[in-house]
């Protein structure tokens, strides 16, 4: 095998564009290792241990890209290679020819007359500067990077709170404004309900719900999921409700997030309370009893914020949402066929999700009744470590998390991660695979058929052992989505998924459904 | 607060990383621009400090 790198000196590109062309080139006959990317120490740390690195490498600055690879010199050449890159990164830049694109922030402003939001995304280290640049010209921001020091985050929400702007984020996936789907967000019927949420895909599967059931949203405000930590102390969370509140398109108000830190949440539900709008609140497994004392409306799962919503705008009667769509007599069938299509040595889960929060709620919910290992446990003697690179027990994994992406896009991006953890993780001694399928703008063109294929293999490895498999899904999405809830559904549907209406209802599936294989 | 204003006008999106944002925005007819983005003082960060700072003088 041959190590060979290249080096361009002061040409920039995208993390995503780079690690999905990376794993195109892959695929090239004669390559086993290739990796695209900038300088950066995270990404020279990879192609060490990659044992990739060549002197050039160890030379190279941030600004400049490289092509580090690995291949069998007989059936393919490093010119071969660079072609191959020349080719895709031509074919990414056909799309958006002929489109001036400004150097910098300043002249972008004098181009597009009237800019009012400025969205973010480029490496963490330099995005507070370009945002505070943004606040400084009365642009409201949306901050999608990550890694921006809590000390920057304060500052950068300090200055909004200041002018009135919108600082959403950093590490902020999720935003719908005046209709338009920001980042990672799905297409929805425009409507009476506000959404100021810190968790992006809960903010996705609240909103989604409210599409299912008719209704629609005003506007969809993101925080970053620090938001509501001590430090930061709910800055942005407050913005969003004070112009929700004063936003006449805007009837009732929905907070999402991870429990906040103690004095953050006092706050946050003072105004809650002083809020001329129903607020319905959802801190995902949070304390319900302050947040009824508040005079708001506490949710028991994401779904149910979506359907409380929905009946305060409708002025129905609001009661918690702890069952199915389906008739019980129905779910009891599709639990007894499941159940009868395992072997008496099928009893574990696999969660392999790619939405942070869908685990949160499928860990909070399955995890008081059972032991998983997870990367998000309920107890330290859960965390996957112990599992010491066995496959065994129940497992459920958030796989967006950052030790599952180094060096390759977010499995909502790519469902390479998850197709990967099918293969290695779905054994004869698996009796439900349970998943989410995160449509929407962001979100990679065809999860749903990623996730088919994924399953068709897995059943095709399990029938030699003479064995079936369950495979339980929900999709947040709606039929508005580029990938289309429909399409979506039946592509799940034709490989014998069970798709069910919600994250929540999919669960509390594999939670019968687990119960039985326990017994 | 000048946030209800922008929930009154039309939303205008200067893009600035990623840019399938970017396309995203224009395949919804999204009135936006793209910038083509690259680290101040080509990624040194020391000289992209002083920098910043000469232009908040």
């Amino acid at each position: 095998m041959k190590v060979n790198s290249m080096v361009k000196k002061n040409a920039y590109y995208d993390s995503v564009t780079l690690m999905i062309i990376s794993r195109e080139m892959k695929k090239i006959e004669g390559v086993d290792e290739v990796l695209v990317g900038m300088g950066t120490e995270l990404n020279v740390d990879l192609v060490e241990k990659l044992s990739m690195l060549t002197p050039e490498l160890e030379e190279i600055t941030p600004n400049d890209l490289f092509i580090a690879a690995k291949y069998d010199e007989s059936k393919c050449t490093m010119e071969q290679l660079i072609q191959a890159f020349d080719d895709q990164i031509n074919a990414k830049q056909d799309a958006s020819a002929g489109d001036y694109q400004p150097p910098t922030l300043s002249s972008a402003v004098e181009h597009l007359k009237g800019a009012n939001l400025v969205q973010i995304s480029i490496p963490g280290r330099y995005a507070a500067q370009e945002a505070e640049d943004a606040l400084d010209k009365g642009l409201n921001v949306m901050l999608f990077s990550d890694n921006v020091s809590v000390e920057d985050e304060l500052k950068l929400k300090k200055k909004a709170v200041e002018k009135g702007l919108l600082m959403m984020g950093p590490d902020c996936g999720t935003a719908i404004i005046n209709g338009v789907p920001l980042c990672f967000a799905n297409v929805l019927s425009r409507g009476a309900i506000g959404v100021v949420g810190a968790s992006g895909t809960g903010t996705q599967e609240v909103t989604v719900c409210i599409d299912k059931l008719g209704e629609g949203v005003s506007q969809v405000i993101g925080t970053g999921g620090r938001d509501l930590s001590e430090q930061i102390g709910g800055l942005m969370m407050s913005l969003g409700i004070d112009a929700l509140e004063n936003d006449p398109e805007t009837k009732v108000i929905v907070l999402i997030s991870k429990p906040p830190a103690p004095s953050v949440e006092k706050k946050i539900l003072e105004k809650a309370s002083n809020c001329k709008k129903p607020v319905v609140v959802d801190f995902i497994g949070g304390d319900a009893k302050a947040i009824l004392e508040a005079g708001a409306i506490p949710c028991v799962s994401l779904e149910d914020a979506a359907r409380k919503a929905v009946a305060a705008l409708r002025g129905e009667k609001i009661a918690d949402f702890e069952g199915f769509d389906a008739s019980e007599d129905d779910i009891d069938a599709i639990v007894e066929k499941a159940v009868a299509s395992l072997k008496p040595d099928q009893k574990n889960l696999r969660g392999l999700f790619t939405g942070g929060t869908l685990t949160d709620e499928a860990m909070k919910f399955l995890g008081e009744n059972y032991k998983i290992y997870s990367n998000i446990p309920m107890t330290p003697d859960m965390a996957i470590e112990a599992l010491d690179g066995e496959v065994k027990g129940h497992i459920c994994l958030d796989l967006g998390e950052d030790e599952f992406t180094r060096g390759r896009p977010h499995p909502m991006i790519d469902p390479l991660t998850r197709s990967e953890f099918f293969e290695s993780h779905v054994d004869g001694t698996t009796a439900v695979v349970l998943v989410d399928c995160v449509l929407g703008f962001g979100s990679n063109a065809d999860p749903a058929g990623a996730v088919a294929e994924s399953v068709n293999d897995a059943r095709a490895k399990l029938k030699e052992e003479g064995k079936e498999l369950v495979v339980v899904a929900s999709v947040c999405g709606t039929d508005k989505d580029p990938q289309d809830l429909k399409k979506s559904v039946a592509a799940l549907k034709d490989a014998g998924v069970i798709v069910m209406p919600s994250n929540m209802q999919a669960v509390r599936l594999v939670d019968r459904i687990l119960a039985r294989v326990s017994e | 607060m000048k946030v209800n204003e922008l929930f009154k006008s039309e939303l205008k999106v200067i893009n600035m990383g990623l840019e399938s944002f970017y396309q995203d925005m224009k395949s919804q007819d999204v009135s936006a621009i793209h910038v083509n983005w690259k680290p101040a003082a080509g990624g040194n960060e020391k000289m992209a400090a002083l920098l910043s700072r000469m232009k908040s003088i």
